[in-house]
């Protein structure tokens, strides 16, 4: 059983500091800045990381990635993170766009975005998630129609989409085929931001603040060569997605700052509660499960650097994540009282925003069934939309199940 | 960065798994809850060297890790084998910290040794304490009398009966914590058992110490016994989890109502990846309990009491689960799940319990 690093990694690990070392100086400080102008800063140090070498780590070099392991990802991460410098700026596009398009883009593709994508110059968002498609993503409505020339005509809507008021491009998952059962009528595309027809409207959370997008697009035409991975593969190329999101949520559920000294030290502060059986118990409990989401995601770094690549298991961390949170959350406020609902407060805006988080990334319930059934193997709950072509799925749904 | 278990972790866990399948009989212990024999294993564990784990080889010991003596626990706990395990490893560590003479004896198994399990004090309590016999509250820990003799009681101490050796803590006048072993032979001293409650796979004794003559072990911590033996308890938990969920996966596979395997529903599949879900938080933290024991030991506290607490909330969840999941026949004497649901319950009120786990886990923070 070994944390450490060994000597590769340690030598690596110096030359990340190193580096860090010479070059934070240049790091914005975020805090400091006006709102406008925090993008365009970070997006000029993503730049800087990725001439370092400490963005796309694992990204291969013949397209300016390192060409390293998640091993060494995590380093990365550890060390900005002890340098107290922000780190890239577009982890959806570097994280799981990004290694999309290494795997199923074009040689054009891959050669006209990656390098902007890498260096911060172009922002990318995730244009996956609908109000009737989320968990049951291969639901999605957004309407691509080829045309006589052979380019698209795409029609619908998007939501839950992060950085999108900033992004240059987004990817795009469409149905071009409503003839064919729901998983098979699906295609991935490129989509610039700024064509015309396209609608960015932000969508405030519970806190009042608004972290996440709509995006409505009317008519909205793209090129024959904008799609990913070829006409009907929209499904498979969504999958390589989500395999690389649930690989960032199981290196990085300490990412949401939730751990356990934190919200310790906010209860340490009141000597009554310190001493109180029930809030101890209540901060036992908190703290035990956020000590097991460290250990798992070290676990999920052991096995990478062994080949294994994490199964749908590792997003039952996140749903610890969450529960843990929520109950800090509540604990926090027990302790401080009204204060902690402070509008101004950190802890009012972790309160507010666990709600959505636990549906993030998929509802809990379908994460639950996903793993039952892929992890445990239990048998499917029987489904309506099996076979069925994706035009015909709203009028079963209207007559319900059969009785 | 490597947490897989090494070829040598793979083989001990292998040999224990065949060793123990040996022994498992969940007939006999149905039987011992009737009034028949419990079943005996030390045999066994002295014949395969596991008395002496930790022990070190100058002492006569195998000198492995507490990871290592936790894999062997997960497999006695997955099939609910008696070992004698979690009173004698705890008290070896201690006999061979002060290189006790004989303890070459325990590490070989010819002789028995089982903690006097006293609570070190925390952030808030600054006393040893015990097991009280009765009640919510604590009970002292045994004095150190001036003349180097022991007295006092200790309720529900785990693996005391047929032991030749108590290891534990007696506090001197001058209120020190000192580590003491007493011979159970030896005058003074008496042990009430085995007591037979509802979980007939664990040896229970009350101890009583009436100047009993005591020898002081230097160099000792028995802080960290404790926490050893919180570790230990943790993983035979986390051994038992584990045939709760294969067991209740299996059974929903195969059972079906209104025209469906019972595990396709969505309810029946929740609880199930509940299971899962404690049952590989427990695993991470035990992790952290068997690392932190050797390359972090200012961590260990913290460390093996989250361990046991999330182990111990996962064996209480599976425990019910598993009868939940079975419907009417798990709640049956002749079904087996009765007898992981009688090691939960009793499990979770030994050595301190599962409140006081919590607590110090939310303590050993508090005080960082």
């Amino acid at each position: 059983m070994d944390l450490n690093d060994t000597p590769e990694q340690a030598q690596y690990r110096a030359q990340v500091r190193a580096w860090l070392e010479e070059h934070k100086s240049e790091a914005p400080d975020v805090e400091a800045l006006s709102e406008d102008d925090v993008v365009p800063a970070r997006r000029a140090w993503q730049g800087k990381l990725a001439e370092g070498g400490l963005a796309g780590v694992t990204w291969p070099q013949e397209f300016g990635g390192q060409g390293k392991g998640p091993i060494e990802q995590v380093i990365v991460n550890q060390e900005i993170a002890a340098a107290g410098v922000p780190g890239i700026l577009d982890v959806i596009g570097l994280g799981m766009l990004g290694p999309c398009l290494i795997a199923h883009g074009t040689d054009e593709q891959k050669s006209r975005y990656l390098g902007p994508m890498l260096h911060g110059d172009e922002v990318w968002c995730q244009l996956f998630s609908e109000p009737a498609a989320g968990s049951d993503l291969a639901a999605v409505q957004a309407k691509a129609t080829q045309q006589d020339d052979g380019t698209w005509r795409l029609t619908g809507q998007k939501v839950w989409t992060t950085n999108a008021q900033f992004a240059s491009y987004g990817l795009l998952l469409a149905r071009t085929d409503a003839d064919v059962p729901k998983h098979k009528g699906l295609t991935m595309f490129v989509v610039p931001m700024d064509a015309d027809g396209i609608t960015i409207r932000g969508l405030r959370q519970i806190s009042g603040e608004a972290e996440f997008n709509e995006v409505f697009f009317d008519d909205v035409a793209l090129d024959a060569d904008a799609v990913v991975g070829g006409v009907g593969n929209g499904w498979g190329t969504a999958l390589t997605v989500l395999m690389f999101e649930r690989l960032t949520i199981g290196l990085g559920a300490e990412g949401f700052g939730y751990n356990a000294a934190r919200f310790t030290k906010a209860v340490a502060q009141d000597e009554h509660a310190r001493r109180d059986p029930e809030v101890r118990q209540r901060l036992g409990e908190i703290n035990t499960e956020l000590l097991a989401i460290r250990f798992q995601s070290y676990r999920v770094l052991s096995a990478l650097s062994q080949g294994a690549i994490p199964g749908p298991e590792a997003g039952l961390a996140k749903v610890t994540t969450v529960k843990a949170a929520i109950d800090a959350g509540e604990l926090i406020a027990d302790v401080i009282g009204p204060d902690a609902l402070d509008e101004d407060s950190e802890w009012a805006y972790m309160i507010s925003f666990l709600p959505g988080l636990k549906s993030a990334g998929g509802t809990e319930e379908i994460l639950r069934n996903t793993i039952g059934e892929r992890v445990l193997g239990l048998p499917p709950e029987p489904r309506l939309d099996k076979g069925v072509p994706f035009s015909e799925l709203r009028s079963i749904e209207k007559q319900g199940a059969p009785a | 960065m490597n947490l897989e278990l090494t070829d040598e972790q793979q083989a001990l866990r292998e040999a224990a798994t065949g060793a123990l399948s040996r022994v498992a009989d969940y007939e006999v212990l149905r039987d011992a809850l009737e009034g028949a024999a419990r079943p005996e294993n030390w045999g066994l564990v002295a014949e395969q060297g596991w008395a002496g784990l930790l022990v070190s080889e100058a002492n006569g010991g195998a000198e492995l890790s507490l990871f290592d003596a936790m894999l062997l626990l997960i497999e006695a706990g997955k099939l609910l084998v008696s070992h004698e395990l979690l009173g004698h490893l705890p008290a070896t560590t201690l006999l061979d910290a002060a290189s006790y003479p004989g303890t070459a004896d325990y590490a070989e198994g010819t002789k028995r040794a089982a903690f006097l399990a006293a609570r070190p004090p925390g952030d808030v309590e600054t006393a040893w304490t015990v097991e009280a016999r009765s009640g919510s509250a604590r009970a002292a820990a045994p004095t150190l009398n001036a003349d180097g003799t022991v007295s006092g009681e200790v309720a529900w101490v785990v693996d005391a009966p047929g032991a030749d050796l108590l290891v534990g803590v007696a506090v001197d006048g001058s209120g020190t914590a000192k580590t003491v072993a007493i011979e159970t032979g030896a005058s003074g001293v008496s042990i009430e058992g085995p007591v037979l409650r509802y979980d007939s796979s664990r040896l229970l004794g009350n101890v009583s110490l009436s100047n009993a003559p005591a020898t002081v072990l230097e160099g000792a911590d028995p802080a960290r016994a404790w926490y050893v033996a919180q570790a230990l308890l943790a993983a035979e938990s986390y051994g038992a989890v584990e045939t709760a969920l294969t067991v209740s996966v299996e059974y929903a596979k195969e059972r079906y109502t209104f025209g469906r395997p019972i595990g396709s529903y969505q309810a029946m599949k929740h609880g199930l990846v509940e299971i899962l879900r404690q049952r590989e938080n427990a695993y991470a933290v035990m992790l952290y309990a068997g690392w932190s024991y050797e390359d972090k030991p200012e961590e260990f506290a913290l460390a093996a009491s989250a361990a046991r607490t999330a182990a111990g909330h996962a064996l209480d969840y599976a425990a019910r689960q598993q009868i939940a999941t079975h419907g009417g026949i798990g709640a049956t004497w002749e079904h087996d799940a009765p007898l992981f649901f009688r090691r939960s319950q009793l499990s979770r009120r030994l050595l301190g319990g599962i409140g006081d786990s919590t607590d110090r886990v939310a303590g050993e923070l508090l005080a960082a």
